[in-house]
């Protein structure tokens, strides 16, 4: 957790924000991350001393679309409606900086049980951090909890609206910054700029 | 005509790729510290989105979709699931040829745009873009305008968050909440005056 892939390094936020409107859909995202980075690393561990050194890219991109086009095969086929919602951004956890990163970083380095671990840690933090965006705003944009109304209609009568702009694009952005910013003063660490 | 521009309108203004879809955050973040270099990664990103877009666009209508092998005889077969695979590999065979083209064709350009390109190809921008082609069902003309607007909008947000980030560096912020923290909340207040623009068509 104190290497977090986004609030440290800051990888892979392109889908980490725009599915985490609703806890729900940040969920299956994270499972399928998850799987999809634990699997790769151990591919790509198993594969490493036979890849040659230049086309390292292009295999490692293989093997993650491979994987990929599994988890979107799977999804269609069990969970309809949620692979609808996620349309293309499943497809984007291709060029998610984090897969790539971590097969380039640690799996052609290291034996593939090792591999499979930090690609489960990797892949839960990333997650961690996709359901926190998407409890606040699903919470504040519309005043639930992974489906579960939290706001009661008394509140609402009293005066009380969603916050309309948690749903829109901006939203995210402003909690993953103030989340970012938890963490960084958590972890005492900071950029220059 | 006007359908064209409107296109364009679309995509630099109305949804725009990377502040309401949020796809190619991860350049963004760490290449607009710079306007100078922004500016370069701006370019490139129009210039290969312009070129991927039809290019991908044309092996999904005569390669992948459904019933698009039908010009061999072969219309029961549809290899929709291969799209990204052969998304991904044709974005970095791209790349790599313009990469190419360029160095030989235009050192200067080269020397200027060149060490951006490599990173494009994990840029989820261009992925992005090309998956949204198949979903929106464009034609040739359209997928054309689209890529290149795009980027155009790509290019608007970057440099402008790179201008703004060039202004904070006089100003007072937090330590723990500077570089990354800072962008974040930067992005979200440009991505809010952005949604201003919704609504409007030509």
């Amino acid at each position: 957790m104190g290497e977090n892939p986004i609030s440290i390094h800051v990888l892979g936020i392109c889908s980490a924000l725009a599915i985490t409107t609703k806890i729900d859909t940040a969920v299956v995202m994270t499972i399928a991350v998850v799987a999809v980075l634990s699997i790769s690393n151990v591919v790509i561990s198993f594969l490493r001393n036979n890849i040659p050194n230049k086309v390292r890219i292009i295999i490692q991109m293989s093997v993650i679309a491979s994987l990929v086009i599994i988890a979107d095969q799977v999804l269609k086929a069990y969970m309809y409606d949620m692979s609808k919602l996620l349309g293309v951004f499943l497809g984007l956890i291709i060029t998610n900086c984090i897969v790539l990163g971590r097969a380039e970083a640690y799996a052609m380095q290291n034996s593939p049980s090792k591999a499979l671990l930090d690609g489960m840690g990797n892949g839960l933090g990333y997650g961690s951090i996709l359901i926190a965006v998407a409890f606040f705003r699903e919470l504040f944009g519309f005043g639930s909890i992974y489906g579960a109304q939290v706001i009661t209609n008394q509140i609402y009568l009293g005066g009380y609206e969603n916050n309309g702009l948690m749903i829109l694009s901006p939203g995210a952005f402003f909690i993953l910054g103030l989340i970012v910013w938890a963490h960084r003063a958590y972890t005492g660490t900071s950029d220059k700029h | 005509m006007q359908h064209y521009i409107n296109i364009i309108i679309n995509s630099v203004f109305i949804e725009n790729i990377l502040l309401i879809y949020f796809l190619g955050m991860c350049s963004f973040l760490s290449i607009s510290k710079k306007v100078e270099t922004s500016i370069g990664l701006g370019l490139a990103v129009i210039f290969v989105l312009s070129i991927t877009a039809p290019a991908n666009w044309a092996i999904n209508e005569y390669l992948l979709a459904e019933g698009a092998l039908s010009w061999a005889g072969l219309g029961h077969i549809n290899l929709d699931f291969l799209q990204f695979i052969v998304f991904i590999s044709v974005i970095a065979a791209m790349v790599q040829l313009v990469e190419m083209l360029m160095d030989r064709f235009s050192p200067a350009l080269y020397v200027n745009l060149g060490i951006f390109l490599p990173l494009i190809t994990v840029n989820c921008s261009i992925l992005g873009t090309s998956l949204f082609l198949v979903e929106r069902d464009y034609n040739l003309a359209e997928s054309t305008v689209f890529g290149f607007g795009s980027g155009l909008g790509f290019f608007l947000a970057i440099v402008s968050l790179a201008t703004v980030r060039k202004r904070m560096r006089y100003s007072d912020v937090p330590s723990s909440l500077r570089g990354v923290g800072m962008a974040m909340l930067l992005t979200g207040l440009i991505s809010m005056a952005f949604l201003g623009f919704s609504g409007i068509s030509l």
